[in-house]
């Protein structure tokens, strides 16, 4: 499994271009927001959680078919689904190299962004802490996308179709923690369902996405 | 001991072949013949346990063919030369041998990849190099790789005269050592041993 | 005992299917209009006026019924997708394509007739309260398994790959209802709910159970309908299709254009 993860570092490391492009469209979304709604920091403050959410939903989305395309196009794919190791832990590995290149960053990046919207310092770290639980989560129950999507018409707008909805307990969880502790109700409880969604997602969702992989190369 | 029985393989609505049965056993291979587009490949993968047959089974040494025992056993080379481009020869044979479970040493794997005629390239990125030395670094398998059963779509291609014959010469040893294959191809094998499988 | 087992995996060929189907459409067919007619009639002349409502609430009686339909079918949906994915069998899988467009009309009816009930009784076109918000979820998901199994080319790998994400959603569909209806209480913005209604009458209770059953039936039907068609689509290679009364039908152009020449 670390053997996967390292592979797929590497190869990240050695295409920066895909990975930035991410994270560059994350930045420029979520400027947009402001430059279509006003600058009054009040509103600012009220729609951030959303929009930064939001906006790390859809850079997500752009990393996603990166997983396992081009391994499927060489060949490299077939080999990993035959080789003795099980596939379960081979595809965790991949969701994790996945996390590490594409979540981790919007993570890192959201406080910096949401001082854009005047995001008070507690409720900066209440998103970061949040979009480092729901990150994770993304990338797993996209990964399901991503495999069935495999080499079918239309990929890229189809995977975002049915991934979009799997992903909306996520953003309601995440953003409503933000906004739970700025309205003075603790973020606690959110944060613990984003906690538990992602302790489910850490067991189920590769299951699914060895399924559907097999599924995908017959 | 590979055993098929009664496979059937359906493509959309049309059936490729139906009612196949074949054993090879250690010290054989199976020559898989036809014309292009009859289903070799579509066995092959069969064989592989990539895709599942409409009827029929394929077992391996009495059991099922279709768990992770079967797949320690089992090396299989497709159609693509499945590398990846951004990194170097030694890094995909050593990326390659731990997916396997066994680690690959940086002298092994050069060892391996000069065999078959790599050397001094071990550390390009697979793109620079030509479509013939790229199906050679995995080809590079069949030798740091202890697997009984050798399953190879068309692994001639894109090599030139003595590529093939050091392959083949390769698949002799393999052979002699109790182990087994089944290979498609459009030239003759000139390997002893061998049973015919027309589709 | 036996007997009887064997007799109905008997049916479980597109073969053997496509005849009894046929044979129970018909009656599926009677029944819908029946309950329809029984509950229509309860809906909009017995049931009593509502003390704060009118009777614009009476578009209940579809909206009710439809949600409960979208949610039902969803469910049956993902359980023949799971079947034909675990058996590897071709019609499960077909019932299961057969039912998404209807289960996706139906969470669809109850968006608009939720729409509809909104507008008159609280001057909006849409409520983000939980319910229409998860329904709006739910046709998403509709949508998003007939699209995937629109664009898979083999029909095999269609069944298995939507029976993935039909699975996938049906453990979902708990977690997205909870969270948005988390989402709704906390930001208590609308006071009213399409679901607080005061206690019904029993009349009321009547006309949606008739409805719901009403829609049920015609779903089977139309299900059925739907079902016979992808077993001639999928099967037209066969035999047994080519000799079928409905597919030969055309034959009498041949004759015409034999006649002329």
């Amino acid at each position: 499994m670390l053997a996967v993860m390292r592979r797929d570092l590497l190869l990240a490391m050695r295409r920066k271009t895909e990975v930035l492009t991410a994270l560059f469209f994350f930045v420029i979304v979520t400027s947009l927001f402001p430059l279509g709604i006003g600058p009054e920091t009040a509103l600012l403050r009220k729609i951030a959680p959303g929009v930064l959410w939001v906006g790390a939903l859809l850079a997500t989305m752009l990393g996603l078919q990166r997983m396992f395309a081009s391994d499927h196009a060489d060949g490299t794919l077939e080999q990993m689904v035959l080789s003795p190791t099980p596939l379960f832990f081979l595809v965790a590995g991949k969701n994790a190299a996945h996390w590490l290149v594409s979540g981790l960053p919007l993570v890192v990046l959201a406080p910096l962004l949401g001082v854009q919207f005047d995001l008070d310092p507690e409720s900066l770290g209440v998103l970061t802490l949040g979009l480092l639980l729901g990150t994770p989560v993304l990338s797993l129950v996209g990964a399901i996308g991503a495999a069935l999507t495999l080499g079918v018409r239309g990929g890229g707008v189809l995977l975002s179709l049915l991934v979009l909805p799997l992903y909306i307990p996520t953003l309601i969880f995440g953003a409503g923690a933000v906004q739970a502790h700025t309205s003075g109700l603790g973020a606690g409880g959110h944060l613990s369902l984003l906690a538990a969604l992602l302790a489910m997602a850490l067991f189920f969702a590769p299951w699914a996405t060895t399924a559907a992989l097999r599924i995908s190369l017959e | 001991m590979l055993s098929a029985s009664n496979l059937t393989c359906v493509r959309g609505d049309r059936s490729l072949f139906a009612g196949i049965d074949f054993e090879v056993g250690a010290g054989e291979w199976l020559h898989v013949r036809g014309a292009n587009g009859c289903g070799k490949t579509s066995l092959l993968r069969l064989l592989a346990g990539l895709s599942k047959p409409a009827h029929g089974e394929i077992r391996w040494c009495g059991q099922p063919a279709n768990d992770d025992v079967f797949r320690g056993d089992l090396l299989f080379l497709g159609h693509h030369a499945a590398v990846k481009e951004d990194l170097t020869a030694l890094e995909n044979l050593q990326l390659a041998s731990s997916l396997d479970g066994d680690e690959l040493s940086r002298e092994e794997a050069v060892a391996a990849l000069r065999r078959f005629g790599l050397q001094g390239r071990e550390d390009l990125p697979v793109r620079f190099l030509s479509a013939g030395q790229k199906r050679r670094v995995l080809l590079a398998r069949l030798v740091t790789r202890k697997a009984k059963l050798w399953v190879l779509d068309e692994p001639f291609t894109a090599l030139d005269t003595r590529a093939v014959q050091f392959l083949g010469t390769l698949i002799g040893e393999h052979l002699e050592q109790g182990g087994m294959a089944v290979v498609t191809s459009h030239q003759a094998i000139p390997i002893a041993g061998g049973k015919g499988l027309d589709l | 005992m036996s007997n009887r087992i064997v007799n109905w995996f008997r049916f479980a060929s597109p073969y053997s299917f496509y005849p009894l189907a046929g044979r129970m459409m018909p009656w599926f067919w009677t029944l819908a209009a029946v309950f329809g007619v029984a509950g229509l009639w309860v809906g909009f002349f017995v049931a009593p006026t509502d003390a704060t409502q009118g009777e614009g609430y009476r578009i209940i009686f579809i909206h009710v019924p439809a949600s409960w339909l979208s949610m039902f079918i969803y469910l049956v949906m993902a359980m023949w997708a799971g079947i034909g994915l675990a058996l590897n069998t071709r019609l499960a899988g077909m019932m299961a394509q057969a039912l998404a467009p209807t289960g996706a009309i139906m969470a669809f009816l109850s968006l608009w007739t939720g729409a509809f009930w909104g507008k008159p009784m609280w001057g909006t076109w849409w409520v983000w309260d939980a319910r229409l918000t998860s329904e709006l979820i739910l046709f998403f998901l509709y949508l998003g398994f007939i699209a995937l199994q629109a664009a898979i080319d083999d029909p095999r790998r269609a069944d298995k790959a939507g029976a993935v994400l039909a699975l996938v959603g049906v453990v979902n569909v708990p977690i997205i209802y909870f969270s948005v209806k988390w989402w709704n209480t906390l930001h208590q913005g609308s006071s009213v709910s399409l679901t607080r209604s005061p206690s019904m009458a029993q009349t009321m209770l009547w006309g949606m159970l008739l409805m719901a059953l009403a829609f049920w039936m015609y779903s089977i039907a139309v299900g059925l309908k739907r079902l016979r068609t992808i077993i001639l689509e999928r099967e037209a290679h066969t035999d047994w299709v080519r000799n079928l009364a409905e597919v030969k039908a055309p034959a009498k152009l041949t004759k015409v254009t034999e006649v002329t020449a």
